[in-house]
């Protein structure tokens, strides 16, 4: 064993693994990613004794060794591979008190792939209060482990666990979960003699899994020839396994586990539940708790985001007087910082949205909440686990992506993650409240309604309308390779755990900041670049126009000098440029070469089209007067026509457009992320955008 | 008889499943042969179902319920 003992944390969902794990490191843990797949690695780092530290990994909550779902995959791979640089030195189960026999399973599995293991059972306290009590001596002789009674919840027995962890000796004890040669004996024998092991669960393990297996790619065909050789049926023999499995935990547990009051313990949650997942009364109290989120999200969001606008504002402006004036300068403080800013800025409404996220999951209401969403989802391909990620999507769809991981069916969470982004998110309120403005009148529908908010719950109504029926048409597309089920553990209500919920408000916004950060900084340069350079010959024209006219000292002209040439100076850039060869193709949708240098801008992300905007309408940006903006957006010409620009259909066109369009490059990076290739994210820009640029076509030439 | 056939409060007890692949998953929950499974509710619009075994509450669409006989 090297210096640094490297630990596993393998359970059930709901055993409060995460809640041990948290406790274990502290904020001394990072997430990185498992080579070759999305699943999030959490890592973190304790001391045992005083000369024995611990790399903790937690892995994903699972029933069983055999995955059901992309997370559950993962912790085979890393307990059988000893190459896999997680491979630990020991395993610690953690399994839920309450619900011993069902939990025990998974120990027999990993403790007959041989490596060390301790369990650690966890909620005995609340076990107790439910009248079960473990005989924990007698289970650690009958299994030949230590085993370790601890409560994550109330922090006890933690020294204890520590000081079995450092007992561990480098070689198993455990006795057999199950006589695993009588179920394969020949083939077992075949798979041990090709990889070299003496391990027959693990060979057998193998037999049922290479086809998902990375590390035995080369070893492929050798497989599939052993299997054919012994008739190896998998689903048959994994049954054997499992009843065979129980047998031997019946057997183990009697006499060790003595249950008073079973009938008792679920009153409390079985009374809430007939409140909350009520026919009538179930839906109108989602409804109520998702409209309470949606207000926390802006509301509560609103001052630290205008505190970071300001800041960062204040950032570059002080970055411009202070620092040596010049192109690196301007990079820095107009790309990087700017880019930058637009990343940090969403930190509040992530935060607070998986703060929700993670009470209402920690609670067990999400759980309920899927249970009652299921049946209208799956008639839109989706799943009841689909969910929280649409639900998200009203504030931001990159953290909402990332919680689709927990869909197990591989074609729902791909339709989930495909839809997700039409929802429309917070990025595209200033752009809908800027153009409702500009072509509906502000008055009052019946006297009370506002004809403007109105609107604006329109363009969310038409957003969810239309990822409904984006997944419907998915649903016949996409091929599935597995069967969609909803076999769901529905866990007893409990209070959330505060700790957890930071936790998981500042890993979730730290894995966005980095993650997305990268590209939306990438973007946020080249955009910078192309806004800012042109042509040399045509730059060198405007600044000599300009100097001229400095020099006739015309008290009109110059005072809005700097603005007129920046405006200019921004037509004959690369994007200028570009806004100008795209207007052939944007020209049918009403849209002139201004909008299309904003249409290309908002690419990176669509709130940079209010700032594109501000400066082609060449707006005094330290004032941020939106009416004055407004005021000129109204009164612009078309170029062509010697018409109004902005009419009722340009507007209602330009709305459709950012309704639909894939105008985001967090999203398109963190599709990248979560389905690990180009091709889902391309497919999503271009039916996106295609989308969007027909239902404006359709508007605007209905409505001219 | 299946357990997608009980209504809420009923019971029975788990014999065989009718589907191989399903059914390992079923019993990796704790649903095997010989418990004792209670229907507890059904969703507000009927489907999916939630029902009491091995001392928990597991919740399972009624499509997935009809491969659990019951007696």
């Amino acid at each position: 064993m090297s210096d640094i003992l490297k630990i596993a944390l393998v359970g059930n969902p709901n055993t409060g693994k995460s809640t041990l794990f948290n406790l274990l490191t502290g904020l001394n843990q990072k997430i990185g990613n498992f080579p070759g797949i999305t699943v999030d690695k959490k890592v973190g780092y304790c001391k045992l004794t005083t000369d024995l530290q611990a790399e903790v990994t937690d892995l994903p909550g699972t029933y069983s060794l055999y995955p059901k779902s992309k997370d559950e995959s993962i912790v085979f791979q890393v307990l059988a591979d000893k190459q896999n640089p997680s491979h630990p030195d020991m395993v610690v189960v953690v399994a839920d008190a309450t619900n011993l026999r069902r939990n025990l399973l998974l120990y027999s599995q990993v403790a007959d792939l041989n490596l060390p293991v301790v369990l650690a059972l966890n909620m005995t306290d609340m076990a107790r209060k439910e009248g079960i009590n473990i005989d924990v001596d007698k289970l650690s002789a009958r299994l030949g482990i230590q085993v370790v009674a601890i409560s994550a919840r109330s922090k006890t027995g933690l020294t204890e666990l520590k000081q079995a962890i450092s007992n561990i000796t480098s070689i198993a004890t455990q006795e057999k979960g199950a006589d695993i040669k009588v179920l394969a004996d020949l083939a077992i024998e075949e798979v041990k003699a090709l990889v070299g092991t003496d391990n027959d669960y693990y060979a057998l393990q193998l037999l049922h899994q290479h086809e998902h297996l990375d590390f035995f790619k080369d070893k492929y065909e050798q497989f599939e020839i052993i299997e054919r050789a012994h008739h190896f049926e998998s689903s048959k023999l994994q049954a054997a396994e499992t009843i065979s499995r129980y047998r031997y935990l019946s057997t183990i547990l009697s006499g060790v586990i003595e249950d008073t009051g079973a009938a008792k313990k679920f009153v409390v949650s079985d009374r809430i539940d007939s409140i909350l997942t009520n026919r009538f009364w179930g839906f109108f109290i989602f409804l109520f708790i998702l409209f309470f989120v949606f207000n926390a999200i802006f509301s509560w969001a609103t001052y630290p985001m205008d505190l970071i606008e300001e800041s960062f504002a204040w950032l570059t402006s002080f970055g411009h007087e202070h620092l040596p004036a010049g192109v690196l300068t301007d990079l820095v403080l107009d790309g990087v910082v700017a880019g930058l800013g637009g990343i940090v800025i969403f930190i509040p409404q992530i935060a607070i949205l998986f703060a929700f996220i993670s009470i209402l999951e920690d609670t067990g209401y999400m759980a309920r909440v899927t249970f009652m969403m299921d049946k209208i989802m799956r008639k839109f391909g989706l799943s009841g686990r689909s969910v929280v990620p649409m639900i998200g999507s009203l504030a931001c769809a990159v953290p909402s992506i990332m919680s689709a991981r927990t869909i197990e069916s591989w074609k729902d969470r791909m339709i989930t993650i495909m839809v997700a982004p039409l929802v429309s998110c917070s990025a595209r309120l200033p752009v809908y409240t800027l153009l409702i403005g500009l072509i509906i009148p502000d008055e009052k529908v019946l006297g009370i309604i506002s004809l403007q908010a109105l609107t604006l719950m329109g363009m969310y109504l038409i957003s969810i309308v239309a990822a409904m029926v984006v997944a419907l048409v998915m649903k016949f597309i996409i091929k599935a390779k597995e069967k969609s089920y909803f076999i769901m553990e529905l866990p007893v209500y409990r209070m959330p755990r505060w700790k957890n919920v930071l936790y998981t408000m500042y890993e979730k916004s730290k894995t966005f900041v980095f993650e997305a950060g990268k590209v939306i900084i990438a973007i946020s340069i080249v955009l910078w670049v192309l806004a800012s350079y042109g042509p040399s010959a045509r730059f060198d024209s405007i600044e000599k126009k300009y100097a001229q006219i400095e020099l006739q000292q015309d008290s009109v002209k110059v005072s809005t000098l700097e603005r007129d040439k920046a405006a200019e100076k921004l037509e004959n850039s690369y994007a200028g440029i570009l806004g100008h060869t795209i207007e052939p193709v944007i020209r049918p949708l009403g849209f002139d070469w201004k909008i299309g240098i904003a249409l290309i801008t908002s690419f990176a992300a669509r709130e940079a089209f209010v700032g594109t905007m501000a400066t082609i309408y060449s707006v005094d940006n330290g004032m941020d007067n939106e009416g004055t903006m407004r005021d000129k957006m109204r009164v612009a010409k078309d170029a062509n026509t010697g018409l109004p620009l902005f009419t009722f259909a340009t507007g209602a066109s330009l709305m459709l457009f950012y309704a639909f369009a894939m105008q985001c490059m967090s999203t398109v990076a963190v599709v990248y992320r979560e389905t690990k290739s180009w091709k889902w994210p391309l497919i999503q820009t271009v039916y996106m955008t295609a989308m969007a640029y027909i239902a404006s076509l359709i508007a605007y030439q209905f409505l001219k | 008889m299946n357990l997608s056939q009980l209504n809420p409060g009923e019971r029975g007890t788990i014999v065989a499943f009718t589907d191989l692949e399903m059914s390992v998953k079923l019993m990796e929950m704790g649903c095997l042969p010989g418990e004792i499974v209670e229907v507890e509710r059904f969703a507000p619009l009927g489907d999916p179902i939630a029902i009491r075994v091995a001392g928990y509450q597991l919740c399972l669409r009624k499509n997935e319920a009809s491969v659990i006989i019951i007696t």
